[in-house]
């Protein structure tokens, strides 16, 4: 074959690995390596067909059964006394954002700090690798084994069967935390170590260097990692259905009482149904819409907010 | 490119502004009714108030959605809360002393039910009344056939694997006329636990004890077979499976072809009348307490037109309460419940069979209610 | 680097500020290791004596808690595996295309919203989607497979008629796990150093031979940790395997076709929990920290790969 000849076998380092004589002789491209060319090519975009393909079929199918539940009620209604059709999912709406939101209080000023530590502190000391290793064990937390450790902290913190929306919240930071400190640790470590080494020659106090300096080069790439944290744990149902629970009514009290949150008002709509199904599977699907409406904003934002943040900079 | 950040940070901040304004305010249908309505509506009552909290079997939640729907119109001060986690969690959490009632597919065992149930005043024995009665129906899905008549041993020959072709001559041998085709019977079970296969398996193990084996269970005993998620994990696979056989609450198969089975020397098909007939047919479990009526269902009942597949949810609560306005709260939420107005809402919303159908059973019911705080 | 050399300068007397500072940093990196802790703690207090449990107390009529678990692991491995199969060709080749391939940076910028897009529909959606839109789609592909190619082990067997089968599954979590995968290899393809595909185009190579030869070998390591982590997410994937999959515990099969399949940990999981009490719970949740393990494996082993990568 063409491509043998045109290439030693693989080892050293990658610009070894052509042979610019042998490419050469065959820099006309024979039928046989145009034809792979194009082959390849037709993969390639086969595979951006096939990535489409499931996309594009689950919009429609949201759009296609839900869009009719999309109305004004939807948002401003809860399922409270709602009997087959009506209703909508405020309470859920709500839910969701006080559940994300306090994992995010949770998270992000955890995960933070200890990437804080991790980069501008801890170094190579003991506890930065135990943390370090945490981390990386933390990431492969499957979300359903949160959801059963919450439970039964939980459990054993308030009695059997605890249902609170900080429960969830509590099952989703475990998700989030590490999420957290890996991306901040990551942007951390992009700030130039010249602009701390000039705040500390100048004789400023670490904890003012990393507030004055690290922090503000940093803000960009660390708000759009928090936010990509926040999008990654917004849509996870298995542990919410399993400690958040669901109530139908509106419910502003994490601490207290079953909260109903997007996707577990999804999979109850689904799951338990009236005799008039089509307003149940509705609901479910418009849920569906709001839910991905929702996190695109999320994730439109995370790759806005570094652009913008720089520019109101420059403004400034 | 400018431009395009820009005006996507203006769609965010639309965006943003919109929840919020939606969020500031309470849910439209939760705003405190007009004062003025509920002067002139007939509450003489001394009107109730809190949060009553349930939760239990998923079997009852589309019923216990149209009992908070009417209940909170009746006692517009009170909030009923019901989490349809299932029935051993729901039964779990009021033993632990979280819940104010518990729905459950399977009654409190009689030691539970005498006391000790966290939920209760100390001392406090269980009320336990069946709330949601309701046909399972063996439905399929077989182009060209919309009624069958099954035995019970022929259902259980073919949930076991025994007769595998819908042209079975045992089949034919029940349906004179019905044009059988030749196409391989896909047997759906419930793969989570579930009250609804608690009962077709106990129907199965009374009616059909030669063929069916393996008892009353929760949880499918056999392996093989299709499983399908919840009852509408079981009605999508019916809907998409030709040849396909299950069982279902008959609310939620109404898109379904129905089996009718043999009772006695009788066909019939499943009905909501047929189901609080069986129910009217069966004795009350002995060894209970007067406010403990759990029936030991009589699946082999001869009576005429019973239909004796059925599931029968319990709602079960405490006689005393360490707190009094608990205690009204649940004994209005159940009177509601149990009352004709109640099972109607409930056969509307989830097709389910009205206790008050059968006189006897609905004394025996009401009787156990007012038991609650007395 | 950096910023540890720096450290020296913090002197023997730091001020209150500082070290109030410094404290609550270290508190916090110390938390997060407290609260993995934790969590394995009451995991371990809670599931480990269902490990031990005898029959009766144990969901799913299981004799013993190994009963339980090893067709469990086995299933949750085998959908992970075939996702992974199956999100892999395009995971790469839609990562080409928004890099290397790509004809303009509006394109890729395009196809990364719409890989961003994908991961944001959230699990139970797709739960929805597979059982109600691609199952009864694939029953016809299922029949077809059994009579054309039966005579192996993995079409053996009656085809379901519902669609609803392990492969189903696979397809649906492959859907999921695809953006993830893909967005690791785009990040390894932008990091191929562009003076090494000038050197090929120069060299008259083609496009996929400057792919084959200049761009997959320095992204190897990126496309198989991204793999890993992929299959990490799909081990763990739970709910759309839950609605959709037609699963029978104990059962261990290859089959792909029929309506007898393994079940995996996190649907098991998610499906009996709501009946379960008292040593059932902790059987389930002993069955968790098996997944939690599982998982741990992998990404071990994704991370071994990734730092072989970087290394060399």
């Amino acid at each position: 074959m063409s491509q043998t000849t045109m290439v030693r076998p693989a080892g050293g380092t990658a610009s070894d690995k052509i042979d610019p004589a042998a490419v050469l002789a065959a820099s006309r491209p024979n039928l046989r390596r145009r034809l792979t060319n194009q082959i390849t090519l037709g993969v390639v975009i086969l595979a951006v067909v096939m990535t489409a393909v499931p996309l594009v079929s689950v919009i429609w199918a949201s759009v296609e059964r839900g869009s009719a539940r999309l109305d004004v009620a939807l948002f401003t209604n809860s399922m409270r006394g709602v009997v087959g059709q009506g209703g909508g999912l405020l309470h859920a709406l709500m839910g969701t954002l006080l559940v994300t939101g306090a994992t995010a209080l949770i998270a992000i000023p955890l995960g933070l700090s200890a990437a804080i530590y991790l980069t501008e502190y801890g170094g190579t000391s003991k506890l930065a690798g135990l943390t370090r290793r945490a981390v990386d064990i933390m990431v492969s937390i499957p979300s359903i084994v949160a959801g059963l450790a919450a439970y039964a902290l939980f459990s054993l913190l308030f009695g059997p069967g605890t249902r609170s929306g900080l429960a969830g919240a509590a099952a989703l930071a475990m998700i989030m935390i590490p999420v957290v400190v890996r991306s901040s640790e990551e942007v951390l470590r992009l700030v130039p170590a010249d602009l701390r080494e000039a705040g500390l020659a100048l004789g400023a106090p670490r904890w003012r260097v990393i507030r004055r300096i690290v922090l503000p080069t940093a803000l960009p790439g660390l708000t759009s990692g928090a936010v990509l944290g926040v999008a990654r744990i917004i849509g996870e149902t298995a542990p919410l259905l399993l400690v958040a629970g669901f109530t139908d009514a509106m419910n502003y009290n994490l601490a207290e009482g079953r909260m109903a949150t997007l996707p577990v008002f999804i999979y109850t709509q689904w799951s338990s149904k009236g005799l008039d199904t089509a307003a149940y599977d509705q609901r479910a699907w418009a849920g569906a819409l709001v839910l991905m409406a929702v996190v695109v904003v999320l994730q439109l934002g995370a790759r806005a907010l570094p652009t913008q943040i720089a520019k109101i900079r420059r403004n400034r | 490119m400018k431009l395009t950040t820009g005006s996507k940070t203006a769609a965010l901040i639309a965006a943003a502004a919109l929840t919020l304004s939606a969020l500031t305010g309470c849910a439209q249908n939760e705003e405190p009714a007009d004062p003025g309505t509920d002067n002139t509506s007939s509450q003489t009552e001394t009107s109730l108030s809190g949060e009553l909290n349930g939760a239990g079997a998923s079997s009852q939640s589309a019923a216990q959605e149209a009992w908070r729907g009417g209940f909170a119109s009746a006692e517009p001060g009170v909030t009923v809360n019901y989490d349809p986690v299932g029935s051993g969690s729901g039964r779990e959490q009021f033993a632990a002393g979280g819940l104010g009632f518990v729905g459950s597919d399977a009654p409190f065992k009689p030691e539970e039910a005498q006391g000790g149930q966290g939920s209760c005043a100390a001392g406090s024995p269980l009320v336990e009344i069946p709330v949601y009665i309701s046909p399972i129906v063996v439905a399929f899905n077989l182009d060209g056939v919309e009624a069958l008549n099954l035995a019970p041993t022929t259902i259980a020959d073919i949930f076991t694997g025994k007769i595998t072709n819908w042209n079975d001559p045992v089949i034919a041998a029940d349906n004179a006329g019905t044009q059988l085709p030749d196409v391989k019977i896909s047997p759906v079970h419930r793969s989570d636990q579930s009250g609804t296969t608690g009962n077709f398996t106990d129907y199965l193990a009374a009616t059909a004890p030669s063929a069916w084996t393996f008892g009353e269970t929760e949880e499918w005993p056999l392996d093989g077979g299709e499983g399908a998620e919840k009852t509408q994990g079981m009605v999508e696979a019916l809907t998409a499976g030709q040849g396909s056989i299950g069982y279902v609450d008959a609310g939620q198969a109404r898109a379904l072809s129905w089996a009718s089975i043999k009772v006695g020397a009788a066909w019939v098909a499943p009905s909501a009348e047929g189901a609080a007939k069986a129910v009217a047919e069966s004795q009350l479990e002995s060894g209970r307490g007067p406010g403990d009526v759990v029936y030991e269902l009589n699946r082999t009942t001869t009576a005429d037109g019973a239909y004796p597949l059925i599931l029968v949810s319990y709602l079960a609560a405490c006689e005393k309460y360490e707190d009094a306005n608990l205690s009204g709260m649940v004994s209005a939420y159940f009177k509601y419940v149990t009352s004709e107005e109640g099972q109607q809402a409930a056969a509307a919303n989830a097709g389910s069979a009205p206790l008050t159908s059968e006189v006897g059973l609905a004394a025996k019911v009401s009787a156990a209610v007012e038991r609650i705080g007395s | 680097m950096g910023p540890t050399s720096a450290s020296a300068v913090g002197t023997p007397r730091a001020p209150l500020s500082e070290r109030v500072f410094a404290g609550s940093m270290r508190g916090a990196a110390g938390g997060v290791a407290l609260i993995l802790a934790g969590v394995l703690t009451f995991l371990a207090v809670r599931g480990g004596p269902a490990m031990f449990a005898q029959e009766g107390e144990l969901p799913a009529h299981a004799t013993n808690f190994l009963q339980l678990a090893g067709p469990a692991a086995f299933g949750s491995l085998w959908v992970a595996v075939i996702a992974l199969v199956v999100a892999s060709l395009p995971a790469i080749g839609v990562a080409l295309a928004a890099t290397i391939y790509a004809p303009s940076p509006k394109f890729g910028r395009f196809l990364a919203a719409v890989l961003d897009l994908l991961a944001a529909v959230p699990s139970v959606v797709f739960g929805l989607w597979g059982l109600m839109i691609l199952a009864p789609l694939m029953v016809p592909i299922y029949g077809w497979l059994h009579r054309n190619l039966g005579w192996l082990p993995f079409f053996s067997g009656e085809p379901s008629v519902t669609g609803r089968t392990v492969l189903t599954a696979g397809l649906v979590v492959g859907v999921m796990i695809l953006p993830i995968m893909a967005a690791m290899c785009r990040e390894s393809f932008a990091l191929t150093p562009p003076a090494l595909m000038e050197a090929a185009v120069a060299l008259g190579a083609t496009r996929w031979e400057m792919v084959r030869y200049a761009v997959l070998p320095t992204a190897r390591s990126g496309i198989v940790a991204g793999g890993m982590l992929a299959l990490g997410r799909a081990l763990g994937e739970t709910m759309a395997v839950a609605m959709v999959l037609s699963w029978t515990p104990y059962l261990v099969s290859v089959n792909l076709v029929s309506s007898g399949n393994p079940v995996t940990i996190a649907a098991f999981i998610a499906s009996t929990f709501p009946e379960s009490t008292g040593s059932q719970v902790g059987a389930l949740i002993g069955l968790g920290l098996v997944l939690f393990g599982i998982s741990l494996l992998v990404s071990i082993a994704g991370r071994r790969i990734a730092r072989q990568g970087v290394t060399r």
